[in-house]
């Protein structure tokens, strides 16, 4: 069984290093959570979050930067355990953050992907077996034994995405950072993550695209300041947040695609 | 959507919100040790990617660190040796298993202190127990030994002679009338109580590492400090000098006092459990007792901590 329970959660961040009286001027700053006046400043990156998530959830993210679209989706991969009210997570968690991070430029895109499965729990025969796979679908070939550090952007992307959909993750996790690779990965990218929410899983999605947000998500919710501002179907919350109907500019295959698939998906 | 009913699950699964436990709860801090111990082979492989890193590109790789090894022995053992007027066949061997296990517990201790910081992009963006951080620091130690192993065979191997029959480190003990040092009974199937001193040393680097690791994360003007502590240790612990140099002070004496004082050094009596037996020593069961206490009391702080703060590590870092 998978699904996300999140009740009154509240995630807030102790500064050690922040210097109190530059604070005091900018508790009031636009961007960013409420930082508080305290001995140890506290930046409270999320506030009452209340949610809860199913089997087969595809949930968008969105908000402007620092709105906590990244807090929240650590929040839901147990990275980070709210400081009050509680969060239950049940399931394989496998999420895709920042990509230069937690992989090591070093090694080679081989050992990168080996190291990774074993993080999401995997065996490392397990990952021996997917590691054609892997390298079939991220289509890197012979430069998965070069180091990391030659890689680009969207090739690291593609290799961070192959690992995450081969292992069948229950609860796939993604930031924003995977609009990094180019339309034709991007395209075989979206079937398989179709297919993988189509297997139980669950995925939740933070972007700026609204392609992709209605190719791969049905809910979202909108982050504001650290609280959910709305949360419901994709059409109306992203519209809401926009200030324009965001399947006004889909193309007319685009919008046949998706009914399709809405009606055979699950 | 409706969590269904809790009949039946298996132990891995978090209970369902109502039952959850709190981020500060026994279960919580051993489910983590637990879930870390399954994942043997991420830490295990970190660990060796670690060394295999540190090497790369060298032609003899890690080979380096037995070099090294064997050339510390080879000049700190011989210079000491006849600054204080020791026999060499004793000397070198007695410097060469002292810096091995030094070695191997100051660097628990000084790369404890920086486990959680190291591993902060790891942390910050991966679910995973704490402990896999603390085990990979720990097995990483665990494999710089093993290489520093074998300039102790070959040390032995030259001096064996010396070290299978009873011998004195000190013939004359400075400050007496011609007192002869301790008489140690030489090698013997002593040696092998090493082995479970080596694994008590282990456990005990294990708890240091999380410990410190924690305390590390939040504030950290405490790795620089141990840093600094770990330098004065090292002298103040007998590694190039032997307390057989410190017998026979009158009571009340300064010498007689600094014995003492070389007592109170927790790091003497776990060298101490190492060493004494790979090098046909007398042993002493108070250090095998010294070194039970600080392993039940760390170990107590250690899952105390693991306990409250385990939560909040992904914040500090």
């Amino acid at each position: 069984m998978v699904s996300i329970e999140v009740r009154g959660a509240s995630v807030e961040f102790p500064i050690f290093d922040a210097k109190n009286r530059s604070l005091k001027k900018s508790v009031l700053g636009r961007a960013g959570g409420r930082i508080s006046e305290q001995k140890v400043p506290v930046v409270e990156a999320l506030r009452d979050i209340d949610l809860t998530l199913g089997e087969g959830a595809r949930v968008g993210l969105v908000g402007h930067n620092g709105a906590g679209k990244s807090t929240l989706l650590r929040l839901l991969a147990g990275i980070y355990e709210p400081t009050r009210g509680r969060a239950s997570i049940r399931g394989r968690v496998a999420p895709v953050f920042d990509l230069a991070v937690g992989m090591d430029p070093e090694i080679s895109g081989y050992e990168n992907i080996l190291i990774r499965g074993l993080f999401l729990g995997m065996t490392r025969r397990e990952m021996e077996r997917r590691v054609d796979e892997i390298a079939d679908f991220s289509e890197l070939g012979d430069y998965l034994n070069m180091p990391l550090r030659t890689y680009s952007t969207g090739m690291r992307v593609r290799l961070a995405l192959g690992v995450v959909t081969s292992i069948d993750p229950e609860i796939l996790i993604l930031d924003e950072g995977i609009g990094a690779v180019d339309a034709a990965f991007l395209e075989k990218a979206r079937d398989r993550l179709r297919d993988l929410v189509g297997r139980s899983g669950m995925l939740v999605f933070a972007s700026h695209s609204d392609e992709f947000l209605v190719e791969l998500c049905d809910t979202a919710i909108w982050m504001d300041g650290g609280v959910i501002r709305e949360q419901g179907p994709l059409r109306d919350v992203v519209s809401h947040y926009k200030g324009r109907d965001v399947f006004e500019n889909l193309s007319p295959e685009t919008i046949e695609r998706l009914e399709r698939a809405s009606v055979t998906g699950p | 959507m409706a969590v269904p009913a809790l009949a039946r699950q298996d132990a891995d699964d978090p209970a369902p919100l109502e039952h959850a436990p709190s981020p500060r709860s026994w279960g919580r801090a051993f489910g983590d040790i637990r879930k870390a111990v399954d994942q043997r082979e991420l830490w295990g492989h970190l660990g060796w990617q670690d060394i295999k890193q540190r090497y790369r590109r060298s032609v003899i790789g890690p080979l380096w660190i037995t070099i090294s090894m064997a050339v510390t022995a080879a000049a700190l053992g011989g210079l000491y040796s006849q600054l204080f007027g020791q026999p060499i066949g004793t000397f070198m061997p007695y410097v060469t298993v002292g810096f091995m296990i030094w070695y191997f517990i100051s660097a628990c201790v000084l790369e404890g202190t920086e486990t959680f910081i190291a591993n902060e992009g790891l942390i910050r963006f991966l679910p995973a127990p704490l402990m896999i951080y603390v085990f990979r620091t720990v097995w990483r130690q665990i494999l710089f030994f093993a290489h520093n192993v074998v300039v102790y065979v070959i040390v032995l191997a030259i001096f064996f002679g010396q070290l299978d029959q009873p011998y004195r480190m000190v013939n004359v003990v400075p400050g007496t009338d011609g007192e002869p040092g301790i008489l140690h009974p030489g090698l013997s199937w002593w040696a092998l109580l090493a082995i479970p001193a080596f694994i008590v040393i282990v456990i005990n680097g294990m708890w240091v590492t999380l410990l410190f690791g924690i305390i590390s994360a939040r504030f950290r003007d405490i790795p620089p400090v141990v840093g600094s502590f770990m330098q004065l240790f090292f002298t103040m612990t007998p590694i190039i000098w032997t307390t057989d140099l410190l017998q026979g002070g009158a009571p009340g004496s300064i010498k007689a006092i600094i014995e003492q004082l070389a007592k109170l050094n927790p790091f003497y009596h776990f060298i101490e459990i190492f060493r004494a037996p790979l090098v046909g020593q007398v042993q002493s069961w108070t250090h095998w007792a010294v070194v039970g206490v600080i392993t039940v009391v760390g170990w107590s702080l250690a899952l105390i901590a693991l306990r409250n703060y385990r939560s909040r590590v992904a914040y500090w870092v």
